[in-house]
């Protein structure tokens, strides 16, 4: 094996290893939304719930409470009808978030539920919820969004206590509200 | 010759004279050279400069810290300070002075006449100063420069960066492309141009310990300009990797950026632990205890290294089976690093032990070293690591593995191969001096972070409550005594390139290697036939 030939094709090979680390540094945001969600971290939820209805448990009483906080620089008001509601696991119970642009300028947003603690996030299913679509908002308009869910039966007994946080995002400039607006009317 | 290691006198070299192929003459000498003995120097004296550079600011730092209360600067330009300092020790002071040393020592301890790739060599030398002039001239621009810490945290360094962040994302790119590339010639020299007879398991621990690094840099540069390449869409492109609005996690980018910068602490101290494994037997008159369980034990670190790294984000939210996990991990590394030092410890038991500088430098190596090992066991501690987070004993911890760790490991190996780069004694009184100022210096400037870290002092602001103040200005002090020591280094290393007692080309009896067969000063090719090694 001549010499040049092998360092030729030991460097090869070597720069090989640094695009495949450089691919492997990108590969890692797929990998951890995959870690988060087989662990069950991080409190993101699920989309849609779609496996049905259960049956009550009425011996049992959780309490949820509702937050909303808006992203830096979001300037709506956003805020739940209630602090908090108790209910049973199985139950299918809604909450209805106000959301209201004070701006002259129609807006869209995005909100991004989370759910605390973590460990509850996967037993907590929303059937409906505003967070699956964006909303736009013409100047001064206020609406009413609701989310509907239910705190699975198999919630860990030591979890009397849930919180479900939802952020609001300003995507006006990502998705403008013009085209946004047709999209959201499309579906009721 | 005093042409091999000073640029400024790079027009009176007489050894040049003697050989047909010496070094060219002028400045062109050395934006031309592939030499790797030019280069090293290069690389040498830009880390030196680098160390000057971040040692001012974090002359900055402590004098705003000496008093509680703000007095000397704005807190926007001491964040700016606490990130320079950070990024240039990093990544223009420590990662390019073992370069160097890899550049000068390496073909000489392996017989070999080069570096496997020398063109590539030059290329990947005169990258740093475009990338530090970059991200320096930073400081200059409206907004300033980068203030988000050297870890540049998203969305601190995305969404509420200041608009040179563009700037420090494209010289973090330039110095990776460098360090790769000086990590690929040093993985080929060692694996290509050894002489006859040099087996791996011949080589000495500095050769080892720059392997295992190269392939550390290999690793996970990619991953790092992956990383800064995310915050740069992110910022221009309207991408979401870290941005929660789009969907993104910010802690994703610290798992990104951990995943190389854990790797890159071992990067920073592995060609530290090889030098000092050849000036400890050196200098106690004795072979290397266990110099196969060393190797082993540099490679078992190194792969302990990727899978540690989450013990920086304990308090960001991972599961306790996560936090069990990296914990029980990083205790592990003791276990490698706990047979270095022992097997140190075991090299000078006995020895006809002598304390010239570089052993002074390595001894206290062994020490201070492992007191920054003991801290990182405590911060390995998952409970516990909730209170000492983001404090001062943080800060503490690295400052104790990198200043006497890397930092005394370049001053160690730089007082035992001065006087084959440049064929004459330092003046060892000065060089003491040195030593001893450097160790009282540091010790004052560091010790004391432990107690204002364990008693909640937050790390990274430039105001605290007054319950820290006479630590802090007992820090400051020592800070201050550890900088200017610094400069008597540049005297010593100056004064030694200009003359003093010629040096043999074995100038310290117990040393060995190849590198101790060559005259001193080391003559411009060295090894053009190879050696012969039993």
């Amino acid at each position: 094996m001549s010499e040049a030939l092998s360092t030729r094709r030991l460097v090869t090979r070597l720069l090989l290893v640094v695009v495949g680390m450089f691919g492997f540094g990108f590969a890692l945001v797929p990998i951890y939304d995959v870690m988060c969600q087989a662990f069950g971290i991080n409190g993101k939820t699920a989309g849609a719930y779609e496996a049905g209805l259960q049956s009550t448990d009425e011996s049992r009483q959780v309490r949820v409470q509702f937050l909303a906080t808006n992203s830096a620089e979001m300037v709506w008001e956003f805020r739940p009808l209630a602090d908090e509601l108790t209910v049973h696991p199985g139950q299918s119970t809604e909450m209805v978030y106000v959301a209201y642009n004070p701006t002259d300028k129609p807006m869209s947003a995005q909100a991004i539920p989370s759910v605390a603690p973590s460990k509850a996030a996967a037993y907590f299913h929303k059937t409906e919820c505003f967070c699956f679509t964006q909303q736009v908002l013409q100047p001064g308009e206020r609406i009413e969004m609701p989310v509907r869910f239910i705190v699975d039966r198999d919630l860990p007994k030591d979890v009397k206590h849930l919180t479900l946080g939802y952020t609001l995002f300003d995507i006006t400039a990502r998705k403008p509200p013009v085209a946004q607006a047709t999209l959201t009317r499309a579906t009721p | 010759m005093s042409a091999v290691i000073d640029p400024g006198h790079a027009g009176h070299g007489h050894a040049g004279h003697d050989h047909h192929h010496g070094p060219a003459k002028g400045l062109m000498r050395w934006v031309l050279t592939t030499n790797h003995k030019d280069i090293g120097t290069m690389y040498l004296w830009f880390s030196f400069a680098m160390f000057l550079l971040g040692g001012s600011m974090a002359m900055v730092i402590r004098a705003e810290l000496f008093q509680p209360g703000l007095q000397i600067v704005q807190p926007e330009f001491f964040n700016q300070m606490t990130t320079m300092h950070g990024l240039i020790m990093v990544f223009g002071a420590v990662m390019p002075a073992f370069v160097g040393l890899a550049n000068w020592m390496i073909p000489l301890m392996v017989g070999a006449p080069d570096m496997a790739l020398p063109r590539m060599n030059n290329f990947s030398f005169w990258l740093l100063p475009a990338a530090f002039g970059m991200l320096i001239s930073t400081l200059f621009m409206e907004g300033g420069g980068p203030n988000f810490g050297w870890t540049f945290y998203a969305p601190l360094s995305t969404t509420y960066a200041p608009e040179s962040v563009t700037f420090f994302i494209f010289a973090v790119h330039l110095m990776g492309i460098s360090s790769i590339m000086g990590a690929i010639n040093v993985v080929a020299t060692i694996l290509n141009l050894r002489a006859p007879g040099m087996t791996l398991m011949k080589m000495p621990l500095f050769v080892w310990t720059w392997l295992i690094t190269a392939f550390l840099l290999i690793a996970v540069m990619p991953v790092l300009a992956g990383c800064v390449t995310m915050m740069l869409m992110d910022i221009h492109f309207g991408t979401s990797f870290f941005s929660a609005a789009g969907g993104g996690d910010p802690v994703l980018f610290q798992h990104v950026f951990w995943f190389f910068g854990h790797p890159e602490v071992y990067i920073m101290i592995l060609p530290a632990f090889g030098a000092v494994s050849a000036i400890i037997p050196a200098f106690a008159r004795k072979p290397l205890f266990g110099y196969t369980s060393m190797v082993y034990a540099t490679a078992s670190i190194a792969f302990l290294s990727f899978i540690v790294w989450a013990h920086h984000m304990f308090t960001v939210g991972i599961p306790l089976t996560g936090e069990l996990f990296f914990m029980y991990a990083t205790m592990l590394i003791a276990v490698p690093t706990g047979v270095k030092v022992f097997n140190w410890a075991s090299t000078m038991w006995r020895g006809s032990m002598t304390f010239e500088t570089p052993m002074l430098f390595s001894v206290a190596f062994v020490i201070l070293f492992t007191i920054g090992g003991f801290s990182g066991l405590m911060l390995a501690i998952a409970p516990a690591d909730f209170q000492y987070h983001d404090t001062y004993f943080v800060v503490a911890h690295f400052h104790y593995v990198l200043v006497p760790g890397a930092i005394f490991g370049i001053f160690a190996s730089a007082y035992y191969w001065l006087p084959k780069w440049t064929g004459h004694m330092y003046d060892e009184t000065l060089g003491k001096l040195h030593f001893w100022m450097s160790f009282v210096g540091m010790n004052l400037a560091f010790f004391p972070m432990h107690f204002v870290g364990l008693a909640g002092m937050p790390r990274r602001i430039p105001d605290y409550n007054m319950m820290f103040a006479n630590f802090n200005m007992v820090s400051s002090i020592g800070a201050f005594m550890f900088g200017a020591t610094q400069l008597l280094f540049l005297f010593i290393v100056i004064k030694c390139i200009r003359g003093g007692k010629p040096a043999a080309a074995k100038p310290w009896d117990g040393a060995e290697g190849l590198e101790w067969t060559v005259p001193s000063p080391a003559p411009y090719h060295t090894f053009t036939t190879p050696p012969e090694v039993k």
